[in-house]
């Protein structure tokens, strides 16, 4: 089995096959069209998030008017969702500081977020520059949620966060103690490891400052509101994250390849910032959420076609994971455009 | 001593907050010109990557690398958000009869 540990011997291999900061195929796009796609917008950038944290507090609000009565169960489902799993998107766009025009702004929704998607922010902003210099380049990206040889079941209990809450949780208590992982010794500057140390000693405080104080009430219902929705509410990254890598090709310096553009509702754009146009944020990583849809439109004779819907892509997913569990060199193959092959 | 001025682009066909790609030599750089018309040469590639910024993106005195969304100021050279790490190389530039010109030290 191919071992995907970050620096592990795979790093080697994947050095030397030359596909360590490769040069990735790149869609040809006029260059005034471009800088159209590129340009931010604070006030819409604003908008959505303000539209998601006022999704936030209605469901939050009735969560709470209904604590102790079926009702409640709906309404939690609801903001577990909004808190655990929207918050992906808000994370991985302000991370890119795209959203707002303004860096501040990107980084002030980018430390909640953070938060919220329980992720520590400045280990995973290196983590994700490294996602996007060598996507599923095996040894290189720490970002490949879906390995090959795992049994499936790994991966529904993945829909609870088993793996990574535990795995996340252990690395905020070694950082706040000044302890760094060897994934973050492999990417992360050692200049920015006081980031780390500080973002999850003040992560920690608060999870531990909500567990004594529904201690002191003798309820569970603040954990329900923070701390516990990045668990129970994280289903949801795994079911449109899943729609990203899954099941491509490994080691190609290809996006086509390894990566999928889905074609998903105006709900689910909505929770998930246009991240379903995934090949376009890849090649394209400085057009903000509000542009993929006009950037796909002026590539898409340049990529493999798009998936019909959200199902489509999920059915796939999933047949080729539980092929994979088995068989190792089993990944599903992208028909590129026969002009732009 | 500094080395004579080298022709990059005219003026006119660059548009503010825009950049352009020059290569010369073996070299690659990369012409800026601000929201205000002020005008740069900085070394085309990336200080923490290989990525070309002329494919970047300029917003008033920043130049954003196309690659991994790291910032330089596009005047001075210094890193202003990350990835970016290690200032980049800015050149002596002037605007000379409608040109853009630089020069080496
Ligand atoms: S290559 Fe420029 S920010 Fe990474």
């Amino acid at each position: 089995m191919l071992d995907y540990t970050v620096g592990g011997p795979e790093a080697e291999v994947a050095r030397n096959a030359g596909l360590v900061d490769a040069d990735w195929y790149k869609p040809k796009v006029d260059r005034e069209l471009m800088k159209q796609f590129m340009q931010r917008s604070n006030g819409l950038a604003a908008l959505h998030v303000a539209s998601w944290f006022a999704a936030l507090a209605i469901t939050g609000y009735l969560a709470h008017r209904s604590w102790g009565t079926w009702w409640a169960v709906p309404a939690f489902l609801v903001y577990g969702v909004l808190y655990g799993s929207m918050s992906d998107s808000r994370w991985h766009e302000t991370g890119h500081r795209t959203a707002f025009r303004t860096k501040w702004m990107n980084d002030f929704v980018y430390y909640i977020a953070s938060f919220m998607v329980f992720r520590e922010p400045e280990t995973w902003r290196w983590s994700h520059a490294r996602h996007h210099s060598d996507t599923i380049i095996v040894g290189r990206d720490a970002e490949i949620a879906f390995k090959r040889k795992v049994p499936f079941y790994k991966y529904l209990l993945e829909l609870l966060s088993f793996g990574a809450f535990p795995a996340e949780l252990k690395q905020w208590i070694q950082n706040a103690f000044g302890v760094m992982t060897s994934n973050q010794k492999d990417f992360q500057p050692p200049e920015t490891f006081h980031i780390s140390r500080w973002a999850s000693r003040v992560y920690l405080t608060i999870l531990v400052a909500t567990v004594v104080f529904s201690w002191q009430i003798r309820s569970f219902e603040p954990m329900m509101f923070v701390g516990l929705p990045s668990i129970y509410g994280h289903w949801f990254v795994v079911v449109l994250g899943s729609t990203q890598h899954a099941g491509l090709a490994e080691n190609t310096i290809d996006h086509r390849l390894n990566t999928r553009t889905v074609y998903m509702g105006p709900l689910n754009r909505w929770i998930y910032w246009n991240m379903n146009y995934h090949i376009e944020h890849h090649i394209y990583p400085s057009v903000p959420f509000h542009q993929l849809k006009k950037l796909h439109l002026a590539v898409k004779d340049q990529l493999p076609a798009p998936y019909p819907s959200t199902i489509s892509a999920l059915r796939e997913v999933v047949y080729a994971l539980r092929r994979q569990a088995k068989d190792e060199n089993f990944y599903i193959k992208r028909q590129l455009p026969q002009h732009a092959a | 001593m500094s080395q004579d001025w080298i022709v990059a682009c005219e003026f006119a066909s660059l548009a503010a907050n825009d950049v352009a790609r020059f290569d010369m030599a073996e070299a690659t750089y990369a012409v800026i010109k601000t929201k205000d018309g002020r005008c740069s040469v900085i070394d085309g590639l990336c200080t923490h990557g290989k990525a070309h910024l002329a494919e970047g993106f300029v917003d008033d005195t920043t130049i954003e690398c196309p690659k991994h969304n790291g910032r330089f100021n596009a005047l001075t050279g210094e890193p202003v958000a990350s990835p970016v790490r290690v200032a980049t190389t800015v050149y002596e530039t002037r605007v000379n009869d409608g040109k853009i010109e630089f020069r080496k030290p």
